[in-house]
């Protein structure tokens, strides 16, 4: 069960990182954008291509961004200067990168079990710090853990990484250029009378939003050990209730609370998942569903409490009202 | 200064729909004019301010700011000598964005757009001091988001936002029209302060006939494409309301079929 959840944090922090992507793409720039399908799996097919042949994992890494940015910069000319429909903009792009993908990758599919990536080569140095096992000794003595983590340091880089990421965003978004790509999707007539240029905005946003979900794609493929042509399906989903999760959870008060939903959002996504899961009446198969019902439950639930309180409120106010009147009469 | 020339354009060309819209307008107004427009629904009066903003290009015609050629010009470039406000509340802010962050967004409109913050100290103290000259208490509320504010306190932040960098042109479209008349009124009164004040070159657009009489030292007006009519100076201050629908019903031969124009 711990084990499970550990894992589960791990994980939800890479997608974080995507859902970082989505919330820049579907809220900031207010572009439902579904290149992230296929970009996703561009920066796992990039870092797994160039670890393989020996280029050193960080920069493997820093080549998925790369990848990931062009891949969003096109789908934001596609639809900026093409005049394509958002969505068809996406799509089209997307389902380009599944073959552009097989291109990259030349086969479906490449495991990097003995490869080094950057969490090995981390887990390495981390290991001889002898952190994991202060941790685990602690962990044992005070909660009489039988089973614990083999290493705390992809939670460790993965927040560490999240957190950087996080900052960065928030800071852009409130720079000069920041704001304009806000009113970008905010308002589009009024900043292009404040003289910025909306189809370059649009493109950049685009670009960074991918890029972001191609380093998750990237780091993806380093964690679990393989990159997959079809570990992208659904990917744009996963983001979307990440944001969603996190918005009604959290709010959306300001951008630094936002951002930081989002994270959260996507780890307990993870969580979620990871649980029902470990439940006997569902399988790995079901995971599509059980995203589907989260979603749905994020949208719906905040809404039915909204109303049902106005009902109350409603019903307590004509209540009121009546005994008042009745003591008058 | 700005210079409208021989400028024509027909939307939905060589089609059923066909409409000219505008028909070779010409006008020049020097630095510091402030030109009220008026004219019946479907002149050509907002076609023509799109034209001069770059949201619309003329079929013929140049436009001229400050005796450089403009015509061609996409708008986001050309804002940077044009500040705009619109009729409709909403056109002219973000509004899930605090007015702060609008009003830089204003600031950087004849700069280029750095990855310094929007926002500092210096530059919060300077918004406050524009808000506080509004009287609105928007000062006080620089975290606010936009989207909070009524109409008439939106309409005066789009005016602040258009007319602090004091852009070469400034265009107002019926940016009264929406607004109750006391909201009005007071987004009038602060038009005509802060043209005043820093001698912007203004085009206003209104079917306001007192307010086109009151405000501005010339007036045009607009019928079918075309600009009939054109008063300034002693001539315009001269001018009321019956003799402008007298003049129009003079020049076209038909009355005024636009009641809103006079009861306005
Ligand atoms: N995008 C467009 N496509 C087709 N016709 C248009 C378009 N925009 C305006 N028109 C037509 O051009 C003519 C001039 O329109 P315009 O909006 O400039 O009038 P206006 O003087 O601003 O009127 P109002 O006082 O109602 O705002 C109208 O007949 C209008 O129907
Ligand atoms: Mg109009």
């Amino acid at each position: 069960m711990f084990i499970a959840i550990f894992n589960a944090i791990d994980s939800g922090l890479i997608y974080a990182i995507m859902a970082l992507g989505v919330y820049l793409s579907f809220r900031v720039l207010d572009f439902p954008d579904l290149t992230v399908d296929g970009s996703f799996v561009t920066g796992a097919a990039v870092a797994a291509i160039a670890i393989i042949h020996d280029v050193p994992t960080v920069i493997a890494t820093l080549l998925a961004i790369v990848a990931g940015f062009l891949a969003g910069c096109i789908t934001g000319i596609l639809n900026t200067k093409g005049k394509i429909n958002p969505l068809l903009s996406g799509i089209l792009m997307m389902t380009a990168l599944y073959s552009i993908n097989l291109r990259i990758m030349g086969q479906s599919n490449i495991p990097l079990l003995n490869q080094p990536t950057v969490f090995t080569q981390l887990r390495g140095t981390w290991g001889d710090l002898g952190i994991d096992q202060a941790i685990n000794n602690m962990l044992i003595s005070t909660f009489g853990l039988e089973r614990t983590p083999s290493t705390w340091s992809i939670l460790f880089v993965m927040i560490i990484i999240t957190a950087i990421i996080k900052l960065c965003t928030d800071f852009y978004l409130k720079t000069e250029v920041g704001l304009a790509l806000r009113a970008t999707g905010d308002n589009e007539k009024m900043i292009r009378s404040f003289s910025a240029n909306t189809d370059t905005l649009t493109i950049i946003g685009l670009g960074i939003s991918n890029a972001l979900v191609a380093l998750a794609g990237g780091l993806f493929a380093q964690y679990g050990g393989f990159a997959d042509l079809n570990m992208g399906i659904g990917m744009i989903v996963i983001g979307l209730a990440s944001v969603i999760i996190g918005e009604s959870l959290f709010g959306t008060k300001s951008i630094m609370r936002t951002t930081f939903a989002v994270i959260v959002g996507a780890v307990i996504y993870r969580m979620v998942v990871a649980m029902a899961l470990r439940s006997t009446f569902l399988d790995t198969g079901d995971m599509k569903l059980i995203t589907s019902v989260l979603v749905i439950t994020a949208l719906v639930v905040p809404k039915l409490i909204s109303t049902h309180k106005e009902v109350k409120r409603k019903r307590k106010k004509r209540l009121e009202l009546q005994t008042r009147l009745k003591g008058e009469a | 200064m700005l210079e409208v020339k021989d400028i024509s354009l027909t939307f939905n060309e060589a089609t059923p729909d066909e409409k000219k819209a505008l028909q070779g307008i010409n006008l020049r107004l020097e630095t510091g004019d402030f030109v009220t427009v008026i004219g019946s629904n479907g002149a050509g009066k907002s076609t023509m301010m799109n034209v001069i903003s770059g949201a619309l290009f003329p079929d013929v015609g140049d436009v001229q700011i400050n005796d450089k050629k403009v015509t061609m010009l996409p708008e986001f470039k050309r804002s940077n000598y044009i500040g705009r406000v619109f009729q409709d509340p909403m056109a002219g802010t973000a509004p899930a964005m605090t007015i702060e962050e609008n009003l830089a967004i204003a600031y950087a409109r004849n700069k280029k757009r750095t990855l310094r913050p929007g926002v500092n100290k210096k530059r919060r103290e300077l918004f406050k001091s524009y808000l506080a000259s509004l009287n609105l208490g928007l000062e006080d509320r620089l975290t606010a988001k936009v989207g909070l504010l009524s109409g008439g306190e939106r309409q005066a932040l789009s005016l602040l936002m258009a007319t602090f960098t004091e852009p070469d042109i400034l265009l107002l479209d019926e940016h009264t029209a929406a607004l109750d008349p006391s909201r009005a009124e007071l987004i009038t009164n602060l038009t005509r302060d802060v043209v005043e004040k820093t001698h912007l070159t203004t085009l206003m657009v209104t079917h306001n006939m007192q307010q086109a009489l009151d405000l501005g030292n010339r007036l045009i007006m607009m019928d079918k494409g075309q600009i009939i009519l054109d008063v300034s100076g002693d001539e315009k201050s001269n001018l009321t309301i019956e003799k402008l629908l007298h003049e129009f019903q003079r020049i076209r031969g038909t009355q005024m079929e636009n009641d809103r124009a006079i009861l306005g």
